[in-house]
């Protein structure tokens, strides 16, 4: 039995009904946890209005949009190299893909104090950071995706007479493109992730560096403002970028889930 | 040793080496990172003088929690949202956005809530790795065969049944999946915290050692963090292997 599509609404029932209710556990935790701890969502806002309207906040904004801009530039480029190298050259691949499924799961966290000595405090530091967060996933999901391309494919490129070039541009990366992107779309929330994490234990500006600052005052109002923001920003880009995901799977007809990660 | 793993195993000893040639050379000086043999022996020091062990020990007693909690939690939530289509609609597109949410940036007001201790860093631990075990199981739950719950059914199973003999042990490979996660995040939550406020742990004495310019002390707790992740993940990794081959998946 299938249900009649109810049109936008049946797509945006969930996260519509999802933000509903993060608002009210939010108001409940602010019942419970009371002025001490909390602000409640009204506050919240307002807070960050008059936080937004000034211009204390603007320069750490923009740094860490700077910030995390450049740590996905590194991650997507070195990731998709890292990715397509393993990926086309078959002993390399098995040689170092479980090195890198490894690398993925240690707590890159504590590398912190490495790369800062390495990079200094400041700009390359974080951006090292994240990208260090975001290079992995990239890099396994692109392996997979060249791995999956089916030989069919290719050998009719062969027959076509494709040049390499071609081959690259009409059929290996427009069949590899919707894994490849779940890996970008991964790689950049983990980057962000990476980023601020950088900016929080390894630098002198930016929102991550104010929410330190905030916890060291307990400034509750800024803390509960900047993880707010900082919540709802990487929220949407992920969001956007989900929805991109879903259209390139659908269209592809492909099943995520041989991935080597599958959230 | 496979052909392979000999790779593997000369592809990190070079990589080692080279580290150690361009410390000794001075191309690395000594205040950015010692010589990796050099981290070895201070490793080994480290580990017999027992100076750090109540550390090491709180770490991973925390990590332990949090990552109990966390794959208990997710699969008895996995369970019960996976045939629940609204609850699922509402939250899919959390599971798949939560991994960009700075989950340590709450690390403060759960300070606040529950005092300098134990408690919050858990919560952070198990609010990091629960989601991966929820996902990757209703991954693993999604694909049980139908004809495997109808013929539980005529065999006359009832539904608690069918989770613990039918379902849950077909997906164990996916749920393995996520607890690999629920390691790694319940390691990164615990001393993730420690780095931004604590008193205690192996996150708390790195820092102390960075700051105080202590690198005798700070390489080896890291690899060592470094070391305990992989060799756990690797063992968890041999499990999954022997599953999918008892299935002859692989």
């Amino acid at each position: 039995m299938r249900r009649i599509d109810a049109g936008p609404w049946q797509a945006w029932r969930g996260p519509i009904i999802l933000i509903v209710s993060v608002f009210v556990v939010w108001q409940g935790l602010y019942l419970l946890a009371g002025e001490m701890a909390m602000r409640s969502p009204m506050q919240t806002f307002s807070y960050l209005g008059k936080l937004l309207a000034g211009d204390r906040i603007w320069p750490h904004i923009h740094e860490t949009a700077k910030a995390s801009a450049l740590a996905v530039v590194f991650s997507v480029v070195l990731g998709l190299a890292i990715g397509l190298a393993l990926g086309f050259r078959k002993l390399a691949g098995e040689v170092f893909e479980p090195m890198l499924v490894a690398a993925y799961s240690i707590p890159k966290l504590t590398l912190y104090p490495i790369l800062l000595l390495s990079f200094g405090l400041g700009m390359s530091a974080k951006v090292a950071f994240g990208a260090l967060h975001g290079i992995i996933p990239i890099a396994l999901f692109t392996i997979n995706a060249v791995r999956n391309i089916r030989p069919i494919l290719i050998k009719t490129g062969r027959v076509l007479g494709y040049s390499p070039w071609e081959m690259g541009w009409r059929i290996l990366i427009p069949a590899a493109l919707p894994e490849i992107f779940t890996g970008i779309r991964i790689g950049f929330s983990l980057t962000l992730i990476g980023t601020l994490l950088g900016e929080m234990f390894a630098s002198q500006r930016g929102l991550g560096n104010q929410l330190m600052k905030a916890i060291g005052l307990h400034d509750v109002d800024l803390i509960v403002a900047i993880a707010f923001l900082l919540t709802s920003v990487a929220a949407l880009g992920s969001g956007i970028l989900l929805a991109i995901d879903r259209r390139f799977q659908t269209r592809m007809q492909t099943q995520p889930g041989h991935s080597p990660n599958s959230f | 040793m496979s052909r392979l793993s000999r790779y593997r195993l000369l592809a990190i000893i070079v990589a080692v080496a080279i580290v150690e040639a361009m410390c000794r050379i001075g191309w690395i000086d000594r205040f950015t990172m010692q010589p990796p043999l050099q981290i070895a022996i201070d490793l080994w020091k480290l580990l017999v003088s027992g100076k750090h062990l109540d550390a090491i020990g709180k770490t991973m007693g925390n990590a332990a929690i949090g990552f109990v909690l966390a794959v208990s939690a997710g699969v008895v939530v996995a369970v019960a949202v996976h045939r629940r289509r609204l609850l699922r609609e509402t939250l899919e597109p959390l599971f798949a956005t939560y991994y960009a949410i700075p989950v340590l940036a709450f690390y403060p007001l759960l300070i606040i809530l529950f005092g300098v201790g134990d408690a919050p860093k858990i919560t952070i631990a198990f609010m990091l790795g629960v989601i991966a075990v929820i996902v990757n199981l209703l991954n693993g739950l999604d694909r049980v065969p139908p004809v495997l719950i109808k013929t539980a059914r005529v065999v006359g199973m009832g539904p608690t049944q069918i989770v613990w003999r039918v379902t849950l042990p077909f997906s164990a490979p996916y749920l393995l999946t996520g607890v690999k996660f629920a390691l790694a995040y319940s390691l990164i939550g615990i001393i993730g915290s420690e780095f931004i406020m604590s008193t205690d742990g192996m996150g708390f004495e790195i820092s102390f050692a960075y700051n105080n310019f202590d690198n005798a002390t700070m390489y080896p707790l890291i690899v060592l963090i470094l070391l305990i992740s992989i060799s756990l993940n690797f063992a968890l990794g041999t499990i999954e292997k022997q599953i999918l081959q008892r299935r002859g998946l692989r």
